[in-house]
């Protein structure tokens, strides 16, 4: 079991070939505009309630979905829909669903925190903080239970160690070798208050003491993480059972769009200095010139053709119908 | 009106508690998805013994014993239904669901829908209500109004052997998360119940015992309580129309309805706390439903509203009982 925070025990040196690592930018940069294109709907009141954008942290979701099948299960979170995205979803539906229409992914009954898609095994965002643990942990026991080799990942903040659902689930799975991994991801805050003040103890420290290996790394860096969740996956594959992933990361945004003040619980030159030296894409770009996978001319290029993607997903989402109202009452019972 | 048997053999006499673990054997057998997840429910087979003998034939993969983790294996189950299972989740005590109402409440009832209606959740939560078993205030209450007011679950409830294998086959066939209340002090009630194949669809009430004077809706153990009231009250020239709703959700609200036009007078009988509660809820429903029919307003006699005492003498004042019952009935037929 790691202890440092730094690199994990093992590291996965395997070669990463260049078309892996320009998806990774890719994947990353679609969510990072994606993100951005979410707070511009807000910002121009098109978009109702409001949103928790994971701007900042793309390198864990993309990182970890890269290794997964796309038969392999996760649940999200509040701040889902880079995870959403990382496992495939379209661009399309996922702003049909943000802005309410009958195209989007939920057919607009679930919204921003609870985009489900099933074929892709996206089990849902979950707008309970830690509650879909035993979602998660359920579906790795179904994959066991059917014999299939599937594998599950939770993806939570870390605001989600305050609750004890996840403990109860962290016990059984470990009881019962489950395929699951518990994907941490520290950024920081939970809602507008540091972890610290609501943290005690070691994070690592809660895993480990039920036997659950635990990984704790830059969640910065897509490579690790890809490196370290396909170790992860390939074990819980083998049976091997659970894990604990923990991924330290920064929401470079506030807690939801509108969070605009938040002198009062971070420092804007802590902003300051995860933005600039610390932005997964401009980290990843660096290495990808470095490793002359790309130029700078491909790299705009990838950005050119993103942001269109991007536009005609919105467009296609702002033109799309609304469900017909006969539709309020559907869908309550199967 | 009691569905027909469908396929079934030969009738005999088993108890409450037999007909469910029968249920529980033959959809095991049918269907290798259903599974059963709960503390103490394998060698043990619960307290109650319900589930004895399933683990011999089913073995520790499908009739699995878990931590004292009400939160989690409610959330395994809903996680598995989603993912192709069909999990039956043993809450030993009625009152420990306060511990599973997240995963009941904001996970299962609501993925169908949220989902736009892709997900699916087809998974059992059986558990016990009851009082009058000196078990006290954390082992007694029936909460089965708090499942009843979750759109997205449904409620079953039953009274007899008989409607226990049949609406329990029905539950765990069903791709909705179904919440199935037994009341504990009716394990060793005896039926007559079919030995084979049979299921009662949801949302049939079923007349128990049909009358002329006054129509009493009763729900689990207190079905059997107003039978016992009905034969006090033939005695005293009351004939009485006992309708057992079965499934609180859905409800069968035409057969309450029609009952009450016929009789012209009502009582809902159920031992959840009055307050706020499923007499509440079906009182309502008759009041609206046979207004012009009625000869005197809807009765309710449900749990006093007070957390569940031990001392016995205190105890059995809390819950309806038959004495209570036919008083109701006497006063709502001007025979006092």
């Amino acid at each position: 079991m790691a202890k440092s925070k730094a690199q994990p025990a093992r590291i996965d040196s395997s070669k990463i070939d260049g078309k892996r690592f320009l998806r990774f930018y890719r994947q990353m940069l679609k969510i990072r505009l994606f993100e951005e294109q979410v707070n511009q709907l807000y910002l121009s009141a098109k978009m109702p309630g409001l949103a928790h954008l994971y701007i900042g942290q793309e390198a864990v979701a993309v990182g970890v979905c890269e290794a997964l099948r796309p038969d392999d299960y996760i649940t999200s979170t509040h701040r889902g829909h880079g995870h959403c995205l990382a496992k495939g979803a379209s661009v399309e539906r996922m702003f049909a669903e943000l802005l309410g229409k009958v195209d989007g992914y939920c057919r607009g009954k679930g919204g921003s925190m609870h985009i489900a898609d099933q074929e892709r095994g996206n089990l849902g965002a979950n707008a309970i903080v830690g509650g879909s643990t035993g979602i998660a942990t359920g579906a790795a026991m179904s994959a066991k239970m059917r014999g299939s080799d599937q594998v599950a990942v939770c993806f939570f903040g870390e605001g989600a160690l305050g609750q004890g659902l996840l403990y109860e689930c962290m016990n059984t799975a470990s009881l019962w070798k489950l395929p699951v991994i518990y994907l941490c991801e520290n950024n920081l805050y939970n809602e507008y208050t540091h972890y610290s003040e609501t943290t005690a103890g070691e994070i690592q420290a809660r895993p480990e003491a039920f036997g659950i290996p635990t990984e704790s790394i830059d969640g910065q860096d897509v490579e690790l993480v890809y490196r370290t969740a396909r170790r992860l996956v390939e074990r819980a594959r083998k049976g091997e059972g659970p894990s604990f992933f923990i991924c330290h990361t920064y929401r470079f945004h506030g807690h939801h769009v509108g969070d605009i003040d938040r002198s009062y619980y971070r420092a804007k030159k802590e902003e300051e200095q995860w933005k600039g030296g610390r932005d997964p894409l401009k980290l990843l770009a660096v290495k990808l010139k470095h490793l002359k996978v790309a130029d700078e001319k491909l790299l705009s290029e990838m950005e050119k053709e993103t942001r269109r993607e991007i536009e005609k997903g919105v467009e296609f989402a702002l033109n799309a119908p609304y469900p017909d109202t006969s539709e309020v009452d559907q869908h309550v019972y199967a | 009106m009691k569905a027909p048997a469908q396929q079934s053999t030969a009738v005999r006499e088993i108890t409450f508690g037999q007909a469910i673990n029968e249920a529980l054997a033959e959809e095991m057998r049918r269907d290798p998805k259903v599974f059963i997840l709960g503390e103490d429910v394998a060698e043990a087979g619960t307290p109650f013994k319900v589930l004895s003998g399933l683990v011999k034939e089913f073995g520790k993969e499908r009739v699995v014993d878990s931590p004292i983790s009400e939160a989690a294996i409610t959330g395994l189950c809903v996680g598995a239904a989603m993912t192709g299972m069909r999990p039956v989740v043993d809450i030993m005590f009625g009152d420990f669901v306060t511990l599973t109402m997240d995963q009941m409440v904001n996970q299962a009832a609501k993925i169908h829908y949220m989902s736009g209606g892709k997900l699916k959740v087809p998974m059992v939560m059986r558990t016990t209500l009851g009082a009058t078993r000196r078990s006290a205030a954390q082992h007694s209450q029936s909460l089965h109004a708090w499942f009843s007011h979750i759109p997205g679950l449904k409620v079953a409830m039953p009274s007899t052997p008989y409607d226990a294998k049949g609406l329990l086959k029905t539950a765990i066939r069903d791709d909705n998360p179904v919440i199935f209340f037994e009341d504990k002090m009716m394990y060793q009630l005896k039926g007559q119940v079919p030995e084979g194949e049979y299921t009662i669809p949801f949302g049939l009430a079923d007349i128990k015992r049909a009358g002329s004077d006054i129509t009493i809706v009763a729900t689990s153990s207190m079905v059997q309580v107003s039978l016992a009231a009905a034969e006090t009250l033939e005695g005293l020239g009351i004939s009485a129309e006992i309708v057992d709703v079965r499934t609180t959700v859905p409800l069968d609200k035409k057969t309450l309805i029609e009952s009450a036009r016929k009789t012209s007078r009502a009582i809902v009988v159920d031992e959840g706390y009055e307050r706020y509660g499923v007499t509440a809820e079906i009182a309502s429903v008759i009041a609206e439903g046979a207004f012009y029919y009625l000869d005197a307003p809807v009765k309710r006699i449900a749990a006093m509203d007070v957390p569940v005492p031990f001392s016995p003498v205190l105890e059995d004042q809390t819950v309806p009982t038959p004495q209570s019952v036919v008083e109701m009935a006497k006063t709502l037929c001007g025979k006092v």
